[in-house]
């Protein structure tokens, strides 16, 4: 593409073991959460959660309900924090801006095609520059998978620039689809690419295919962010996306940070998690802790 | 789209940051894990243990018994008889007897399942038999439970497998047991050690006088109660714990067929010198100093992660630690940012806190031995790098260290330290890497980290080392066959090369 200034240099980046990435991301799934440390986990996990829904049958009147949520997760109880984005599809932005007005929880928006990202690069923009206009804080751009298994990162690396400078002061996540790069060498690769042309975020996957987040993946795309930070500086956020269910997956991906990237990345700026149902997981948790015993279901709004 | 000049400028900046703030990771206390500790209250330890001679707990003839610590508290756990000759003598002749009248003459599926029945009950009491490990010999919880204790039961397992079909492990040969098999095991994995000795031993149908360490007898003590409980015939296990002075009496026993050790080149040598010429066999595990080989094109993050385990795992309590870390020089730096950056992460303290990463010493005398070891590195010249971790008041410990500017003519380079202290060195070429692993008096172990397969067969077959891990680090499997080259010893432990060392083939 003449659009880059050089081709991407593939030579320095780790190769990825794969039986040994999976021993250590199974190691810290081992370490012993309780009492106050699990307590303030789920908080931070709350304040870092990506509230999303993308479904075809999202309406205005979903948003605004999984807004008051996304504000107040734990009506009655102010220690509970509201958590860090809703994320929602480009033509429901300005619907979630006006319900968080105020409340300090940003609007996060899929833009470029999510989620195969197969349109032309004039689409992608266009879809980005509408969820920007609307009042979006932040895009979730997908990267186009075909091209960069086809070997042509040119392309892809050319769409996240031209993206990224769509995206104007909003911030930009990069969403590679690991379940469909499928090697971890491709996830190191692909991280690298996109922190190298803009991300200021990489996140894992759409959540439309699995395997998603997985901790391997989690792993490998943490590690990418801590060479990268070594060779430029800048720290670059992590966002794991789909399949996170529970209170314990999401506790384990606060100790893959802990442990990879240390106390700087334990904050909703640079960790977030994708996710729609692990929300009254972790509510459920955290008045089990303080009551010790699980409440029923029923305490816990589905919105 | 970002022109030329913003992009030049952009990389100026970044250019700038850096050298405003030098990019460093912090591992503090944004977010604290609780103590976890793992119960104890379900362990039932005795205040005296006396020795496990013909099946029954026995007071010892000589009188003495000594105490066995914690060595994170240095709290007392309990007294333990200590076997003086005429102690070794009775369970000999116990062993020798139930030998005679029972297991050489019991069918060997039936020995089979006596020992598959041990292997039961240790499975079911796994989580006791883990704490108490870790209580005795300061190891963290997380491995005793992880790693010791089930290949504890795996090796019984297995061998329990092997007891009737020896005949397929050596075809075309008659196969008969030997008789009293002396055994004498360390204290760095106490219970496994003592599977890796009896499991074959009696599968084979041997008897065994087995000699625990002396600062960690109380597994092996919890192991022959699981003899009796499996209502194993008496006298085909016999425990007797002591030092040097019992350990000498199995060895110069004249009923003794076989001598197994683990432990110290220094007492190998000994045992070497004292069978010599008795027609007693003899296998030796003994000390090591494995070079774990990282070249340039190496998965890093996970040769990272290998370097920890090989030297760390177990406060480098370990035989086949790989204490001698060769780095291609060209990543050299990179590897050990990383390696600091790791090390920052470990956990040290309470060993049974399930958190805990790196636990106590195992004695005072051990942890002599390593300050000792790293005052000379440093008075030689080399630099320590140590992590920063708290170390606790009370008892034996030693932070994980590693030294670079390491030459291989130093002690520290050439001796085995059996602590947390890695000795860092680089080469240039694969030629290099082979020679320098390879100089050296041991031969235990030793790792090669390339994603490149044919670089793994090249190297491999080059190293004189009687295990060689490609790309992991401390692995084992009872079908694996253990042992050493050089001064780490003859025979090997596991596998059908295991079985070896306790049959008669005619």
């Amino acid at each position: 593409m003449s659009s880059l200034p050089r081709p991407f240099d593939t030579s320095r980046i780790p190769r990825v073991d794969a039986v040994g990435i999976d021993e250590r991301a199974g190691a810290l799934a081992k370490r012993s959460i309780k009492k106050t440390a699990k307590i303030a986990g789920i908080k931070l996990a709350i304040s870092m959660l990506d509230l999303t829904t993308l479904e075809g049958k999202d309406s205005e009147g979903k948003v605004r309900q999984l807004c008051q949520k996304a504000i107040r997760p734990l009506p009655g109880d102010p220690s509970v924090p509201h958590v860090a984005a809703v994320c929602v599809y480009p033509n429901l932005v300005a619907t979630a801006k006006e319900s968080l007005a105020g409340s300090g929880v940003k609007v996060a928006s899929v833009a470029s095609g999510f989620p195969a990202g197969l349109v032309p690069l004039a689409a992608k923009l266009d879809d980005t520059r509408l969820a920007v206009e609307s009042g979006a804080d932040e895009i979730d751009m997908v990267i186009d998978r075909g091209a960069f298994l086809s070997g042509d990162y040119g392309k892809v690396a050319s769409d996240i620039l031209s993206i990224k400078d769509a995206c104007g002061d909003a911030h930009l996540k990069v969403i590679l689809e690991t379940g469909e790069l499928e090697t971890y060498d491709n996830v190191r690769k692909a991280s690298r690419l996109a922190m190298t042309y803009g991300a200021d975020f990489i996140k894992t996957s759409t959540g439309k295919i699995t395997p998603a987040a997985t901790p391997g993946v989690v792993l490998v795309m943490l590690e990418a962010i801590r060479d990268f930070y070594f060779e430029t500086g800048r720290r670059i956020g992590m966002k794991p996306a789909g399949g996170i269910k529970t209170s314990k997956q999401a506790l384990h991906l606060l100790v893959l940070v802990k442990e990879t990237l240390g106390d700087a990345w334990l904050t909703p700026d640079l960790f977030r998690i994708g996710a729609s149902t692990v929300t009254n997981d972790l509510l459920m948790q955290l008045a089990k802790e303080a009551s010790g015993r699980y409440q029923s279901e029923d305490y816990f709004t589905k919105d | 789209m970002a022109s030329v000049k913003e992009e030049r400028e952009a990389r100026a900046e970044a250019v700038r940051h850096i050298e405003r703030e030098k990019p460093a990771l912090e591992f503090g206390s944004a977010w604290e894990y609780s103590p976890a500790p793992e119960s104890r209250d379900h362990v039932r330890l005795e205040e005296r243990y006396g020795l496990f001679i013909g099946g029954k707990f026995v007071a010892p003839k000589s009188k003495k018994y000594f105490e066995t610590i914690n060595p994170a508290t240095e709290e007392k756990l309990a007294d333990v008889a200590e076997a003086g000759a005429a102690d070794v003598d009775a369970a000999v002749r116990a062993a020798e007897d139930a030998y005679r009248k029972r297991w050489s003459k019991l069918k060997p599926a039936d020995r089979g399942k006596y020992i598959y029945r041990i292997a039961r009950i240790l499975q079911e009491k796994s989580r006791e038999l883990a704490v108490i490990e870790t209580m005795d010999g300061g190891k963290p919880i997380k491995e005793s439970r992880d790693v010791d204790i089930p290949l504890v039961v795996a090796h019984f397992f297995y061998h329990a497998g092997w007891a009737d079909k020896l005949e397929y492990a050596f075809p075309r040969h008659a196969v008969s047991p030997i008789g009293v098999c002396g055994q004498i095991i360390p204290w760095n994995f106490p219970l496994l050690m003592a599977a890796w000795k009896i499991a074959p031993a009696i599968a084979c149908g041997n008897t065994v006088v087995l000699k625990p360490a002396e600062t960690t007898p109380l597994t092996a003590m919890a192991l022959a109660k699981v003899c009796e409980e499996a209502d194993l015939p008496p006298g085909v296990v016999n425990i007797v714990p002591g030092a040097g002075e019992t350990g000498a009496a199995i060895v110069n026993h004249p009923r003794v067929k076989k001598i197994a050790f683990t432990g110290s080149t220094e007492v190998g040598k000994i045992i070497q010198r004292a069978t010599a010429g008795t027609g007693k066999r003899l296998t030796l595990e003994l000390g090591g100093k494995a070079a774990n080989i990282i070249f340039e094109d190496a998965p890093i993050d996970q040769a990272v992660e290998g370097i920890i385990n090989g030297i760390y795992f177990n406060q480098g309590h370990v035989c086949c630690a790989g204490s001698r870390l060769l780095v291609q020089e060209s990543i050299a730096d990179a590897v050990l940012q990383k390696l600091s950056d790791r090390i920052a992460t470990l956990r040290m303290g309470d060993p049974l806190d399930k958190n805990t990463d790196v636990g106590a010493i195992n004695s005072k005398m051990q942890l002599d031995k390593i300050r000792e070891l790293v005052a000379v590195g440093v008075e030689e010249g080399a630099e320590l790098h140590q992590s920063a971790c708290a170390i606790p008041s009370k008892g034996f410990w030693f932070p994980p260290s590693f030294f670079t500017g390491v030459a291989q003519s130093h002690r520290i380079a050439r001796e085995e330290i059996f602590g947390p202290v890695l000795t860092v060195m680089t080469f240039r070429t694969p030629d290099e890497a082979v020679e320098k692993a390879n100089n050296i008096p041991y031969g235990l172990s030793a790792g090669v980290w390339t994603d490149k397969g044919s670089k793994i067969f090249q190297i491999t077959s080059k190293m004189r080392a009687g295990v060689v891990w490609a790309n992991t680090f401390n692995k084992f499997d009872p079908s694996s066959p253990f042992g050493g080259y050089k001064e780490s010893g003859f025979g090997r432990e596991g596998g059908v090369h295991g079985l070896r060392a306790y049959v008669e083939l005619s």
